[in-house]
């Protein structure tokens, strides 16, 4: 049992390093670290789709930029394991990339896993170098957890040039804004059980009928969008599977989704622990209280418990093994977390717990933008809820739950 | 990187696995509850002829001179069977403290004995509610001898030694003390979990040799309960293991409404949860046998983490394994109970959950200074 890495490791380690320390912007790295959890947004002083593109593309020219896809589609052509250690070293100049996670965490496996040899030539290395944005148009108003009750419908087109017409709305859609094309699923068949009758396309978002508007989300800001289908016209060379087939499609990148989010994920347990440290209580400094310090034991125990089960998923990678089950917990112990954490900071900021105002507030109003987005994190990439079930069974081995619609006609399921 | 255990480990682990199927069933654990015995002593003659009771003790005492990841992995396999021998008392504790402070005739006199199972050691610390500190303790040394008393004492009926803690003028200090002795009375108390034995022991006049230097218990026992708490922590993690087994086989087979209860969200959520707080707790375990084996300086805070979340994971499962279990799960018959006894014992066993918090929390804020 050990973390060291093997000779190999440690070679391709320093060459990152070495790589990092010409290449990285540095001059972007304050900024980055007091807007941690914002992603790009919190970046001010530069454009920040434009600071996302040029790191991009300097990660790209060296083969950093998505480090295990094969060197042919522009990728590094490296291990699992040199991914993980270059994700490592990357360390806080990842928080750049955040625009394109949704394009290389899923439509690019789905793309190589589906599309021909052309499609991919043509859209993989513009993914890579972060030229052309992506964005998975899946969620709907009314299918979220239950995606596969979708209702955005691909018919023929009427003058049988085999193109389909898409109508319809998704949500919850994000980089939509900024992306150039989308990965959507959409109906086909209404008239067959509702996993059989999805089909799976990419597409232009420049294409007319396409509309993206900005959803405001309950803590004010516009990191989602919606978008509109009207008569959107898709060629057929643009299906990916087989009509009906998407369902099967999406699974490509639906585990995918979870793993992504899991990997990027910070608890806030060090920002609570800086905060109590630094705190003055009615009897001395706040972390001699015993109720603060259970707390932030059981918060303590939490994180390291998640970092080691991630040393544990990169120790099976480093074995060539695909990680077990356990990786599933991440983002539900992750999220909850955050919210809890959150609660409590503002708790022992008293009645200035309110304020937002970075200058007012106690730790510049990190924990007040923690506890306004924690409820989306419990939600986004599988509810809370839908993650438990997923553990019951898949991991445990518990039957699924009766599905009432399971062999319905989508078009005569009521509601 | 390589955060797993080797594949000889590994191997031990199964080995160790079919050894405990075979000799420890829950009826094992179910004749020391009610009272018929006060240990499985076949189980423990059964363990010391694999070599299991002195992994850790060098060959030149007699034991088999393997490292402390070894005992992490035959730990987490007696925690899964309800072990009911005194191997926590006298592998982790009496072994350790023998190993770090004991002088060459000590090591020489009690290590092959603890190796072979022919002699059983323990630690008498606590004394009453509450932790112990320096000036808390009744138990002290006159004119050479001991007076005071231990309670509880794990496994103090049947030990043939103990380690004891007691007030040496105003300095703390450890004792090594032959049980069998003039001046020791012991008597069994009953506990909350009676699968493993506890005493109370009164000295009046005890004849007893220091263990390590004067005014060093503190700091001893302060080593080897870090030392001590990633291997129960691991017994805590077997047992939570098992408590979640248990009910999801329960939940599979049991059905109402029309169904198998298992395919109930609420009942789903509940083992759902005992996964998250038992996976949790595995990895906080490897990093404490990490940082045990290799005597890193991270150790204080790893083993905290290790013993925390293993206590919350042990007593989450084994309580929600009853709640799975239903009505059936109260009744004396099933073994629910000897999992939910053993978890909330093994919670305070060395020192309670509020009393490692503070340990976890002075750990990280000295790493943080570092």
């Amino acid at each position: 049992m050990n973390f060291d890495d093997t000779p190999e490791q440690s070679a391709f380690r320093a060459r990152v390093r070495t790589w990092l320390d010409a290449n990285a912007p540095k001059h972007l790295e304050p900024e980055l670290r007091s807007a941690i959890g914002t992603g790009i947004s919190g970046l001010k002083s530069v454009d920040p789709i434009e600071a996302a593109k040029a790191w991009q593309a300097r990660k790209a020219s060296a083969g950093y930029a998505c480090p295990s896809w094969p060197r042919e589609f522009g990728g590094g052509g490296h291990s699992a394991i040199e991914r993980v250690i270059w994700q490592q070293e990357e360390g806080i100049f990842a928080q750049l990339s955040g625009i394109f996670s949704l394009g290389h965490g899923m439509c690019g496996p789905t793309l190589m896993a589906w599309a021909n040899e052309e499609q991919k030539q043509r859209f993989i290395p513009p993914m890579v170098t972060g030229e052309e944005i992506w964005c998975q148009l899946f969620s709907e108003p009314c299918a979220g957890s239950d995606l596969a009750g979708l209702r955005t419908r691909a018919e023929l087109a009427p003058d049988g040039s085999g193109d389909w017409i898409i109508n319809g709305q998704k949500i919850w859609t994000s980089a939509a804004h900024v992306a150039d094309h989308g990965l959507l699923i959409a109906r086909s068949d209404p008239a067959v059980a509702k996993h059989k009758g999805l089909t799976m396309f990419f597409l232009d978002m420049k294409s007319p009928g396409v509309e993206v508007r900005p959803i405001r989300q309950a803590n004010g800001h516009n990191g989602f969008n919606e978008v509109y289908f009207t008569d959107v016209r898709i060629p057929d060379a643009q299906r990916l599977g087989a009509p009906g087939q998407g369902w099967e499609v999406s699974l490509t990148t639906l585990m995918n989704e979870r793993m992504t989010i899991g990997a990027t994920i910070v608890t806030g347990f060090d920002q609570i622990f800086s905060l109590v440290c630094a705190m003055e209580g009615e009897n001395g400094p706040l972390v001699e209280d015993r109720a603060v310090r259970s707390k932030l034991a059981s918060w303590a125990v939490r994180d390291s418990g998640l970092k080691y089960t991630s040393m544990r998923a990169i120790s099976a990678i480093a074995r060539g093994e695909i990680p077990g089950p356990e990786n599933s917990i991440g983002k539900l112990v992750a999220a909850s977390l955050h919210q809890e954490i959150a609660t409590f900071a503002l708790d022992l900021q008293g009645e200035a717990g309110i304020l937002t105002n970075p200058d007012l507030s106690a730790a510049k109003g990190q924990f007040q933008a923690m506890i306004m987005r924690s409820p989306a994190m419990r939600i986004e990439g599988g509810t809370d809820e839908i993650l438990r079930n997923i553990i019951a069974e898949r991991v445990l081995g518990l039957p699924g739950d009766i599905r009432v619609d399971k062999n319905v006609p989508f078009n005569q399921i009521e509601g | 990187m390589n955060f797993e255990f080797s594949a000889e480990q590994l191997q031990l682990r199964d080995t160790a696995r079919r050894f405990l199927a075979d000799k420890c069933p829950p009826a094992a654990a179910r004749a020391v509850l009610d009272g018929k015995v006060d240990h499985d002593a076949a189980l423990w003659q059964g363990l010391a002829e694999m070599g299991f009771l002195g992994v850790t003790i060098p060959e030149a005492y007699g034991g088999l001179g393997l490292g402390h990841l070894e005992l992490c992995v035959l730990a987490e396999e007696m925690g899964r069977t309800l072990a009911p021998v005194p191997f926590s008392s006298s592998v982790y504790l009496a072994t350790e403290l023998l190993l770090s402070a004991g002088s060459e005739t000590q090591k020489q006199h009690w290590l092959p004995r603890l190796a072979s199972g022919s002699a059983i050691g323990t630690l008498a610390h606590a004394e009453a509610t509450g932790a112990v500190s320096n000036g808390s303790l009744t138990t002290h040394l006159e004119h050479g001898r001991l007076y005071g008393q231990k309670l509880p004492v794990p496994d103090g009926e049947i030990a043939d030694f103990a380690v004891v803690t007691a007030q040496e003028g105003d300095d703390l200090s450890l004792f090594l003390l032959d049980l069998s002795g003039a001046g020791v009375t012991r008597e069994a108390v009953s506990t909350i979990d009676p699968s493993r034995r506890h005493a109370r022991i009164a000295f009046s006049g005890a004849s007893a040799e220091p263990l390590g230097e004067r005014g060093n218990a503190i700091a001893q026992i302060s080593a080897v309960q870090d030392r001590a708490a990633v291997l129960f922590a691991f017994e805590q993690l077997g047992g939570a293991d098992r408590a979640l087994e248990m009910a999801r086989d329960y939940a599979l087979e049991r059905k109402a409404f029309g169904r198998q209860i298992g395919s109930f969200q609420a009942i789903k959520h509940l083992l759902a949860n005992m996964y998250v707080a038992a996976t949790l707790a595995r990895s906080n375990c490897y990093y404490g046998a990490w940082a045990l084996s290799t005597e890193a300086p991270e150790l204080p805070v790893a083993a905290a983490s290790a013993r925390i979340s293993a206590t919350q994971a042990y007593q989450l499962c084994a309580k929600d394994a009853i709640e799975v279990h239903g009505g059936m799960g109260f009744t004396w018959e099933f073994d629910c109970h000897l999992h939910y006894r053993r978890s909330n014992l093994l919670a305070l066993a060395l020192g309670s959950l509020s009393l490692w918090e503070d340990r976890l929390i002075d750990a990280l804020r000295q790493s943080q200074a570092a």
